[in-house]
Formats: C-alpha cells, sequence, structure tokens
C-alpha cells in the first residue's frame, strides 16, 4: 500500500463533554474510494468535519501525504488540498455558479473572474458536469447545486474530496450518476471519502470501507468480500435484524373508508377510489410505487386535505369525512406525516414547545389564559426519555436541531401520548438509520397491542411486509388488491405494477 | 406653461438628490443583510451635523458636508453594535436610533442655539456660458455640486458593489451568512462597514437637506424623507440605479408643490403635502404585485437576520 493522502490517527473530540469521537482513526489513499459506513451520530460527519477543519479535534495525529500538520481552520484544510462538500450546501443562492465559486477561491481579484469562469468550464467538462454556470443557484435542482458545491471544491484544487452523505438528496439515477463521476475522480489521482449509511453504494463504488459506530472506527474491510449481513452487523453492533410479529388480537374494524377520492394541489385527481377497513389491534400496510395517491391518502385521513368524494367513518362516531384535522385528534386519530420537519415540527420551536402543543390544546396544560409552563416542561421531560429521543441537550434547544431519527421519535412520543385509538403513519423511517427504524417499528407495533389500528402507508415494501398484519396494494389511486401475510413478496410487487 | 415647466424640472434635482444619496446609503447596507430603519435618524443626524458644521467652522460647505456624513457614520455605530455585535432585533433597533436621533439633534441644536439660524450655504456652482443656454442652461447647468457628484457617486458604489471583491463578499454576507463565513468572510466586520458607509451616504443626504437646500436647520426637517427612502429601496428592489430613478420621480413630485402654489392654484394645502406619502404607498403596492418569480434574487435572503454561527448542527 501506498502512503495514505490523508491519515487521522485516534482523534478524539466532545462537545459539552459529550464524547462525538473517541479515539477514531481513518486513512484514505490517492485513487482509491474509502467509505465511511455508520449509522447517523456515529460520528462520520464529526470525524470528516475534523479532517476538513471545522472542528478542531482534542487529542489525535492528522497526517497529509505523511507529514504531520496542523488544521486550524477551513482554509488550512484547502491549504493542504483537503475540499469537503458538507451535507448542507453552503452556497450563496443569489449568486451564480461562478460568483459562488469566486467568494470561495478569495484569493483572486474580482478582474479573475473571466479566468475563474473559464477553470470551472474545463473542470466541468473533465468530469462530464452540465450545470448552468450563469443562473443564481436557488433556481437550480438540488443536484445541480451540489455538482456546483463539487466544482468548487474541485476548482480549490482538492486532491482529497470529501462527500457528506451525498445521495441522500438525489433521485436513484442522480446518484448513479455522481458515484460514477466519483469513481472516475479517483481513477484521475485524487483520494475520495464517501461518506454514508448506504451499503448497497458501498458495495458497489467503495474500494475499502470503515465502519464507525458510537464515535470509533470498528474495523476496515473490502466491501466486495463481505456480505450485506456481515456489513450491518458491523454497524450496529450486536442489534438483531428486526423480526415479524404478527398481531395477536384482532377486533372490530374502527376506520372505514369508502370510494374515498382526492385531487393533487394542480386538480390531478390521483387519488381515485380508495376504500378498505382499518380493524383494532392490527397494522394495515399500504404498498404501492410512489405517486399512486399514497400521499393525497395520507393528507386526507389527517385532515390537511379535503376527500372530493367518498366518506370516512371512524367505528362508535360515525362519519367524520368533513371533520378538520382537530376534530380527528379529539376523536383518537394520531398522524405521523412524511414530512416531519414541515408538518411535524416546528423547526424554531422548542423540543418542549413541540411537545407541548397537544396537551395544550386539550387542556392538559391549563385554559386559554394560562399555559402551565412547569409542567410542560416537566412532561417533555418525561417524554424525551421514555422515547429515547437522543441529542437533546436541553428542552429549550430548537426541534431543527435534532437528527431525523430523533425529530421522528419527538413527533412518536408527542402523538401517543394521549393513547390514539387510530395511528396514520406515513414512511415513518425514511431517512432514518437501521436503529431508529427500529426503534420507529417498535413503538408502531406497541401502539398496536395496545388496541389501535396502525395504517403504514409507506413506498418501503420491506417496511410493509415486515410489520403489515394486513397489506393492501395502491396502484392508480385505488386498492387493487389485498393480502393477508405472510404474503408472497412476488405477488404485492406484480400488484404494484400492473393495475389489478 | 414653458416657464412653469422649466422652473419644475429645474428644482427637480435638488429635491431628488436627499431621496437618491439616502436610498443609495440603504441599498449598501442592506445588501449587507442589515434592515436599516434608522435611516430617518441618520438624515437628521447629518442635517443638524451639517449647519452646525457650517456655523463653527466658518463657512466651509463642503467640510460642513463632510462632518454631516461623519456624524451618522458615528451614530451608526451604535446601531451596528445593537445588531452585529449584541443581535438586538433590528426593526426594534432601527425605531431606537430614529427616536434617539429626534431628541438628540433637537437638543443639541437648542444647546448650541443653531435652531433656525439660516447659514449661507452650498452655491450654484456656475459654469459660464453653458448655464446661460435657454432651457438646458437652468435645468442641467446651473445645479451645486452635490447634484454633480451624485452621478460619479452612484457609478462608484454601483461598481464596488457589482465588480469587486468587497462588493461580492458583502453581497454574500447579505444573502448567505453561512456560506459567506465558510468562504473566510468575516461577516460581522462587513456588516459594521456596510451600516457605517451606509449611515454615511444617509448622513450626506441630511447634510445636504440643511446645507444645500433648506440653508437652515429646523427640528425634524428630515421630514419622513428617510423613510420615503426606505420604501425607495424596496420599489427598486435593492438596485441602484432603479433607486436614482425613483428618487428623481419622488423629487418631482415634491418639487411640483411649491410650484402649484406659486401658480395661484386652488388646491388644499394638506392635499398636497399628502402626496409624496400617497405615492409612496401606490409604489409599495405596485411593486409587491409585481414581485414575481425573476425578482425574487434580488431582496438579500438574509435581510433582517443576525447572523450567529451554529458550531454544530
Amino acid at each position: 500500500m501506498t502512503q495514505p493522502a490523508l491519515d487521522l490517527a485516534a482523534v478524539s473530540k466532545s462537545f459539552d463533554g459529550f464524547p462525538a469521537l473517541a479515539g477514531a482513526s481513518f486513512s484514505v489513499a490517492a485513487g482509491e474510494v474509502h467509505a465511511l459506513l455508520g449509522e447517523n451520530g456515529a460520528g462520520k460527519s464529526s470525524l470528516m468535519n475534523v479532517a476538513a477543519g471545522l472542528y478542531r479535534p482534542d487529542s489525535g495525529v492528522i497526517r497529509v501525504d505523511g507529514r504531520e500538520v496542523a488544521i486550524d481552520g477551513p482554509v488550512a484544510a484547502k491549504r493542504l488540498g483537503i475540499g469537503m462538500v458538507h451535507q448542507h450546501y453552503k452556497l450563496v443562492k443569489a449568486f451564480s455558479a461562478v460568483e459562488n465559486i469566486l467568494l470561495a477561491c478569495g484569493k483572486g481579484r474580482f478582474a479573475g473572474a473571466a479566468a475563474v469562469e473559464q477553470a470551472i468550464r474545463r473542470q466541468a467538462e473533465a468530469i462530464g458536469f452540465q450545470v448552468d454556470l450563469r443562473r443564481p443557484v436557488g433556481a437550480l435542482s438540488v443536484a445541480e447545486q451540489q455538482r456546483v458545491e463539487i466544482l468548487k471544491v474541485l476548482v480549490e484544487g482538492a486532491r482529497i474530496l470529501i462527500l457528506d452523505e451525498p445521495s441522500a438528496v438525489l433521485t436513484d439515477k442522480e446518484a448513479e450518476a455522481l458515484l460514477g463521476m466519483m469513481r472516475q475522480l479517483a481513477a484521475q489521482g485524487a483520494a475520495v471519502v464517501l461518506v454514508t449509511h448506504k451499503l448497497g453504494e458501498v458495495k458497489r463504488f467503495a474500494d475499502r470501507v470503515t465502519v464507525m459506530r458510537g464515535g470509533r472506527t470498528i474495523a476496515t474491510a473490502d466491501p466486495k468480500a463481505r456480505t450485506v449481513a456481515e456489513l450491518t452487523s458491523m454497524i450496529v453492533g450486536e442489534l438483531v435484524a428486526e423480526k415479524r410479529h404478527p398481531a395477536r388480537d384482532v377486533g372490530e374494524p374502527i376506520l372505514t373508508l369508502e370510494g374515498v377520492a382526492g385531487c393533487r394541489a394542480d386538480g390531478h385527481r390521483v387519488l381515485a377510489d380508495a376504500s378498505f377497513a382499518l380493524r383494532r389491534g392490527e397494522i394495515y400496510g399500504i404498498a404501492g410505487v410512489g405517486g399512486n395517491g399514497q400521499t393525497e391518502l395520507a393528507e386526507i385521513l389527517m385532515g390537511v386535505r379535503k376527500p372530493v368524494q367518498g366518506r370516512i367513518a371512524i367505528d362508535g362516531t360515525g362519519d367524520v369525512t368533513h371533520d378538520g384535522a382537530s376534530r380527528r385528534r379529539d376523536l383518537g386519530l394520531a398522524s405521523i406525516p412524511a414530512d416531519r420537519q414541515t408538518y411535524g415540527l416546528a423547526g424554531e420551536l422548542s423540543v418542549a414547545d413541540n411537545y407541548a402543543v397537544q396537551a395544550v390544546r386539550s387542556g392538559g396544560l391549563g385554559g386559554w389564559m394560562r399555559v402551565d409552563g412547569r409542567a410542560a416542561q416537566a412532561q417533555a421531560a418525561t417524554a424525551v426519555s421514555a422515547f429515547e429521543v437522543q441529542g437533546v441537550r436541553g428542552l429549550r434547544q430548537k426541534a431543527s436541531l435534532l437528527s431525523g431519527g430523533n425529530a421522528q421519535k419527538l413527533v412518536i412520543a408527542r402523538e401517543f401520548a394521549s393513547q390514539p385509538r387510530i395511528v396514520v403513519a406515513h414512511s415513518p423511517s425514511r431517512g432514518l438509520d437501521m436503529r431508529a427504524a427500529g426503534a420507529v417499528h417498535r413503538r408502531l407495533r406497541e401502539a398496536r397491542d395496545a388496541g389501535a389500528g396502525v395504517l403504514l402507508i409507506s413506498e418501503d415494501l420491506d417496511e410493509v411486509m415486515l410489520l403489515s398484519d394486513r397489506i393492501g396494494v395502491m396502484s392508480g389511486g385505488r386498492i387493487v388488491r389485498e393480502f393477508d401475510t405472510p404474503a408472497d413478496r412476488q405477488a404485492i410487487g406484480t400488484a404494484m405494477v400492473h393495475h389489478g | 406653461m414653458a416657464d412653469f415647466l422649466i422652473n419644475w424640472i429645474a428644482n427637480v434635482p435638488a429635491f431628488a438628490v436627499p431621496f437618491a444619496l439616502a436610498a443609495l446609503g440603504l441599498i449598501v447596507t442592506e445588501k449587507s443583510g442589515v434592515l436599516s430603519l434608522g435611516a430617518e435618524g441618520f438624515m437628521l443626524t447629518g442635517a443638524m451635523a451639517g449647519a452646525g458644521a457650517f456655523l463653527v467652522m466658518g463657512g466651509h460647505p463642503f467640510a460642513a458636508l463632510l462632518v454631516a456624513a461623519l456624524a451618522a457614520a458615528a451614530l451608526s455605530l451604535v446601531f451596528a453594535a445593537m445588531t452585529v455585535t449584541l443581535r438586538v432585533n433590528q426593526v426594534i433597533a432601527g425605531l431606537a436610533i430614529v427616536f434617539l436621533a429626534q431628541g438628540l439633534t433637537g437638543l443639541i441644536a437648542a444647546k448650541q442655539g443653531w435652531t433656525n439660524r439660516p447659514v449661507e450655504g452650498l452655491g450654484r456652482l456656475d459654469l459660464g456660458p453653458l448655464s446661460d443656454l435657454p432651457v438646458v442652461g437652468p435645468i442641467l447647468f446651473s445645479q451645486d455640486i452635490v447634484v454633480y457628484l451624485t452621478v460619479p457617486i452612484f457609478l462608484a458604489v454601483t461598481y464596488v458593489l457589482s465588480r469587486t471583491m468587497v462588493g461580492l463578499r458583502l453581497r454574500a454576507v447579505g444573502d448567505g451568512p453561512d456560506a459567506a463565513d465558510a468562504a473566510g468572510v468575516n461577516v460581522a466586520l462587513y456588516r459594521y462597514g456596510a451600516i457605517m458607509v451606509g449611515a454615511a451616504l444617509v448622513g450626506l443626504a441630511g447634510g445636504y437637506l440643511s446645507v444645500g437646500v433648506a440653508k437652515l436647520w429646523v427640528d425634524g426637517m428630515a421630514g419622513g424623507r428617510g423613510w420615503i427612502a426606505i420604501a425607495l429601496v424596496i420599489f427598486a428592489r435593492w438596485q441602484p440605479w432603479r433607486a436614482l430613478a425613483g428618487a428623481v420621480l419622488f423629487g418631482g413630485i415634491e418639487a411640483l408643490i411649491p410650484r402649484i402654489a406659486a401658480v395661484g392654484l386652488q388646491v388644499p394645502q394638506y392635499f398636497v403635502l399628502m402626496t409624496p406619502y400617497v405615492a409612496t404607498l401606490a409604489v409599495m403596492v405596485w411593486a409587491s404585485l409585481r414581485a414575481g418569480a425573476q425578482n425574487r434574487f434580488d431582496e438579500p435572503r438574509a435581510l433582517g437576520q443576525p447572523h450567529l454561527r451554529e458550531e454544530r448542527r
């Protein structure tokens, strides 16, 4: 093995006494793609932020080309040829790509703008990128913005390229193209670090993989020589794969839909005729290819979108078709929306406030004149620990600072606080790592076992198959077939694509 | 009628220049992401300091205008410290500056005996035979030096904002402070600079009011021009040349008021005095109606938001 281009040895770093990195070591050589794999919060981003000069390590040694260096800021990292593409892009939205890159390069005078643009064009051509360099980046798609970020790093002259979860925001096709480009850069002599939690990417695109867990680097291996199961157990440690737990005590229907139809915002009728019954004590999974009316169904049930046709009834109450979200909540319907940061939480408010909204409405924290702040804090604290919401440094912390999994746990803690009779969960584990997804699944099962009817709408067939007691396949805006579980995956897949 | 028109148009620049310079100053400040509602205060400060300096320093109009700009810049340091360093709400800090300046200018001028004392002020620049030309003479070649300087000042500021690294960084700070920070730009330094340069321009506008136009200091003489300048900036979508056009429009309305009275037209006085503000409202409504998709990158995205580096997300 040649000398590594970047070598991090026994790096430790803690925040407010909480260790994010505990003696992590990692190295990458020129010409290879080295994947850094681990769950959310395992320390992958922290370790790479040390390399990029954003965090200063408490201890540890950093070597570039075998020479020990101190990286005391992003500028120092840049000078050493280390460039990082962050998860949250550092771009000025009103600026064109050229202006953004000019800003970041910094050294040049403005008169050099034409030269910089030339350099960008050459670079873009060399790796086959097509980006409009003159339009404001805010008007570009997320994938294009990412390309601008990568071009920025390359134009700055980075030889060591760190990509932090680059495919998280891309479609499969875009991700494919990006990862192919990454291989090409490595072939041209760059050292590429791919931070990810997607095993498929690692197996297909990485030369080496290092697994992190709990702030430590667990092992480095050749991804092609390891099975997915082996890699999984390296990532999650002792945690075993989830097993099915069928329902024990299924009761009468609690939520009935008859011929419910709904339109998208543009007036297109995507939900044509949804009819099914959800029973007490079961998880009813709705499988289907995305865009077949699942989103509209979820929004109609949560009461944020009006159905144009059909009838929704809740057992013991009767017709609730035209009732709004708050009345449905009063009737015991809890909702876990797909976009938790927009519809599930108010990001700018504190964790405690986000938890308290439910109880404030129902009068649990005092009347309309007064809110019992202390009780709200106490309840939130209890819920945060009961539902294992991690990363909460204080209840006053903004909810938007929680990671995806923990934000979802907070939503669930709030929604389940009042013992719901019906749970509508839409893609509840999207974007979560295995451990967080497992925790979310466990909560859904617990709600079911406590007698609630759980409706799981998910585009992830594995998730539907794992959790559901019955499965309805949605296609073209209708439930085309229902399956009892355990069901044949092949048959479900066929029903999903063939409009039954 | 021709006399009326020539007289009116010849007076437009003197009324337009305070709007133009103030709007330009506000654009500089707001491009850095700081919402500057204190314009009226900076203008008053400049007007009072200009008149005072003229009286104290023995009649140097240029020195007086310089002092006007510097005084406003000095006061803006308070605003900058509040909004950038202490991250006080920018709206409240701006309003506080206005009220502070209203009280302070009245107090100082009264103590020093500057109130209502006529000054000789800034004279017209005589361009010899050019000034005697019919029609264009009085309109174009019989103005004072500040009117002529306004155009180069606009050129210079526009150049700096759009064609230099300093301008690029300043705009980056106003639109994406996180990105600017990551690129190694000192966000606080740029905002301090933008606030002070912007306030100096607004102060210069104020100094021009007292030393160049009224040739007198009266309490509260800015008379809402600072507020109109704020509206002008929004109307101009933060673009200097459009702000200049808007300033000419408002200057035209204002210059019309004394003309109408002079020719003996019977229009209620308060109605006439109200017109600039009605025009402001109309312009704001118009600007918001046509703020379409192509304009969505004009407004600095971080306008009004204090910058706080979040160490760990």
